[in-house]
């Protein structure tokens, strides 16, 4: 009975948590904690209060411990993903689990030590026997990997049932090792972790230039006289460290994300390594704090889940957001374009217009310039108030016509003459056939940067007639603003 | 005088399978050299072991009179183009000053002086306003440069080269030429792994012709005529491809071991 209430309550904050967690990432002091507690139910505002002020030894422990091996794996992680390596991550962290079984049959306890000592062993185990199955066999790494992942992960299953049986030691903790308890995290374990972050830091910076060399070029690395095999090996230690020491507060199972998603998530943000390691410990330290705040908050929820769906949340906003790479970004940046470049074809369409007329007059019936690009009124009303909006064409009070600005004389100008030049010099440069250049200049022309122009009159020799014999408009056409017609209306007249 | 390179009875194999049979070789120094043959001659495979990247079968090679380890300073290297990932997280910058690795202790941070010299070879091919692009953002011709930059940051007396003008635009094959020559004058050997006949006679000073064991070495006037072309070109030699299977599935005997 009591389970089933758990259960609702579990669900009913859920939703709960993620709105107060987004919002204590925000402003994580104790402060705030306080005020949005108002909103929910006592019991979890409690706990966020007791998280926020550190009031609790354990809890602090928890809080450190989850950070320090946050950073660890972030910082591994991005070495694991600029080599490909992301499955070797999870082969690895399955492996030690034989390790993390012996480690406990040696006292019989939870022996922190012991029981890291098994784990590393264990994986380097298992790292070797990749490297030995690819080089014997036809195998290639995956394969490799896939094999070892299962087999080491069956004997450990195998021994932790063995030591369930045992007598006296149901009570072992070793449960924990699958899917991650930070509240389990002692003080030793504390200790621990601390010593194996120095030392990942440490080796990381100072081996950083052979790390990076190996990772990109191993086979330059060995031309110049590097010992790419011990490196390989030195980084799978420091990545069984990384690993080994995550096991408690993650999770077997999980692990492996703790190393991989918060590297990604740097990987979309720069095109340093020595960023994506830095960006990467910082993630991990994030993912891993609001993690263990989930999971404290929540009744002691098991934390790895936790910690790798703050990962997640880190990776999606990366994956949306990214200033260069960011999917939204790209998509906002692009519809930006696609509207300036219908403004721009309206504009062209204007000019045109006028230049049917010989550019005797200034105005340009909306009615005609809606025929001419195959639009509705309302089509053409709604795309001329933009152009309006952007300061580039008046419109009469009736809505019957239309004229430039001298900015979008200006630009309209610029685009034609763009469009022009692009054909010119695709006909004389390269050769294409007069009737093949438009579409080509279609999209050219909205992309032609001011230097590109200035270059391409100079090799035209300040040509004045496209391949179609129309005007090319020159700088002091575009200058002079609409008042003035084109230099030679004769010309114009005839097309 | 002393080879800058030296091979004696060179035999590379691929899991028991030779593909490269017995090299004999002494080039002397100052030369510009072609590796040409056919595909699957061993070109790329007899810069690798020369390098250490192939495992030797058989057979030794000098550098200058001594072993490649001990030597490996005096050696620069380019590697095929595709050989790496260019999405890596590295700016051009970066891969040339790894040309200055070798000269520094394990854990040393290059100097002002490492990266004087880094900006050097990169203006020498004509790649310094691109110094911190990040080297996905390179056309094939210019990923091309900065490989070579990064051999020539390496200050070496001895560069091999694997294919440099694979997928290169015409202007880059001439700056790639113009460096090599001038490294020649100074006194350099280069090898270089070249696919393309047509210009083989025109850029190389020797040319090495092989096609899974040494067919040909010599000036290039002498040794680039029909008969040698034929013999490089004209088929792979199937009855010791067929030998070379064999010998892979055999199983290894007492004998073989040393």
């Amino acid at each position: 009975m009591s389970g089933s209430k758990k259960k609702r309550i579990s669900t009913a904050s859920g939703w709960q948590m993620l709105v107060l967690g987004g919002l204590l990432l925000l402003l994580p002091t104790a402060a705030q904690a306080a005020r949005i507690s108002e909103l929910v139910d006592t019991d979890f505002a409690q706990r966020a209060a007791r998280f926020f002020t550190f009031q609790d030894a354990s809890l602090r422990d928890a809080l450190l411990g989850s950070m320090l091996l946050g950073g660890c794996c972030g910082m591994m992680g991005a070495f694991l993903v600029v080599r490909k390596l992301a499955l070797m991550g999870d082969s690895l962290s399955h492996a030690v689990l034989p390790g993390v079984a012996l480690g406990f049959l040696w006292h019989l306890s939870k022996d922190p030590v012991a029981i890291f000592i098994g784990a590393t062993l264990a994986g380097l185990l298992g790292a070797g026997t990749v490297q030995l199955l690819r080089r014997t066999t036809r195998h290639q790494e995956d394969a490799a990997l896939g094999f070892v992942l299962a087999a080491f992960f069956s004997i450990g299953i195998c021994l932790f049932t063995m030591i369930q049986n045992l007598p006296g030691s149901s009570k072992s903790g070793l449960d924990k090792f699958m899917f991650g308890q930070a509240a389990a995290l002692g003080r030793e374990d504390v200790m621990l972790l601390a010593v194996v972050a120095v030392a990942v830091t440490m080796a990381v910076t100072l081996l950083f230039k052979e790390y990076r060399v190996t990772s990109f070029d191993p086979g330059f690395a060995r031309s110049i006289g590097l010992p790419v095999q011990a490196l390989h090996y030195s980084l799978m230690l420091l990545l069984a460290f990384a690993i080994v020491s995550a096991l408690q507060a993650v999770g077997i199972v999980l692990v492996s994300a703790m190393l991989v998603i918060p590297a990604a998530a740097a990987y979309l943000l720069t095109d340093r390594l020595s960023l994506m390691v830095l960006l990467g410990a910082a993630f991990g330290v994030m993912a891993a704090a609001s993690g263990a705040f989930f999971s404290f908050a929540g009744s002691n929820l098991p934390t790895g889940p936790f910690m790798v769906l703050s990962a997640a949340a880190i990776f999606a906003a990366a994956f949306l957001f990214a200033p260069r790479h960011g999917w939204l970004t790209r998509w906002w940046r692009e519809r930006c374009q696609a509207a300036r470049v219908r403004r721009e074809n309206l504009l062209k369409a204007m000019y045109h217009a006028l230049e049917q007329c010989s550019f005797i007059t200034e105005q340009i019936s909306v009615r005609e310039l809606a025929e001419r690009r195959r639009q509705t009124l309302e089509e053409m009303h709604a795309a001329l108030r933009e152009l309006e909006r952007h300061g580039l064409v008046t419109v009469a009070a009736d809505r019957s016509v239309v004229s430039f600005t001298p900015a979008g004389w200006q630009r309209a100008c610029e685009i034609v003459r763009n469009h022009r030049l692009w054909e010119l010099y695709l006909t004389r440069s390269a050769q294409y056939a007069a009737d093949h250049v438009h579409d080509d200049a279609e999209s050219v022309e909205h992309l032609l940067s001011e230097a590109t122009v200035m270059q391409l009159e100079k090799q035209l020799n300040y040509a004045r007639r496209d391949p179609h014999g129309k005007l090319i408009p020159g700088l002091a056409d575009i200058q002079r603003g609409a008042r003035v017609t084109p230099r030679d209306t004769e010309a114009g007249g005839m097309l | 005088m002393e080879s800058a390179l030296e091979l004696h009875d060179l035999t590379v194999a691929y899991h028991k399978k030779p593909v490269l049979y017995g090299i004999d070789l002494a080039v002397p120094s100052g030369k510009m050299v072609g590796i040409v043959g056919p595909n699957g001659a061993g070109k790329s495979t007899l810069i690798k072991a020369v390098l250490g990247l192939a495992p030797v079968a058989g057979g030794w090679v000098k550098v200058f009179g001594k072993s490649y380890r001990e030597n490996c300073k005096r050696v620069g290297y380019v590697p095929q183009r595709e050989s790496v990932d260019w999405d890596f997280p590295v700016s051009v910058m970066d891969v040339v000053l790894m040309g200055r690795y070798g000269h520094l202790r394990l854990a040393q941070r290059p100097t002002a002086r490492d990266r004087e010299i880094a900006m050097q070879c990169l203006d020498k091919v004509q790649m310094l306003p691109l110094a911190n692009r990040q080297i996905g953002n390179l056309s094939g011709g210019q990923q091309q440069r900065v490989f070579l930059a990064r051999a020539l940051a390496q200050e070496s007396d001895l560069y091999l080269m694997d294919e440099p003008f694979v997928g290169v635009d015409a202007a880059t094959e001439a700056a790639i030429i113009a460096v090599l020559q001038e490294l020649r004058e100074q006194g350099k050997t280069l090898l270089v792994v070249h696919h393309d006949l047509a210009n083989a006679r025109s850029y190389f000073d020797q040319l090495i012709l092989i096609n899974m064991r040494l067919v040909a070495y010599g000036d290039t006037v002498e040794v680039f005529t029909p008969e040698v072309l034929q013999a490089t070109y004209g088929g792979r030699l199937t009855l010791l491809d067929d030998v070379a299977q064999a010998m892979a599935r055999r199983p290894a005997l007492d004998s073989d071991r040393r």
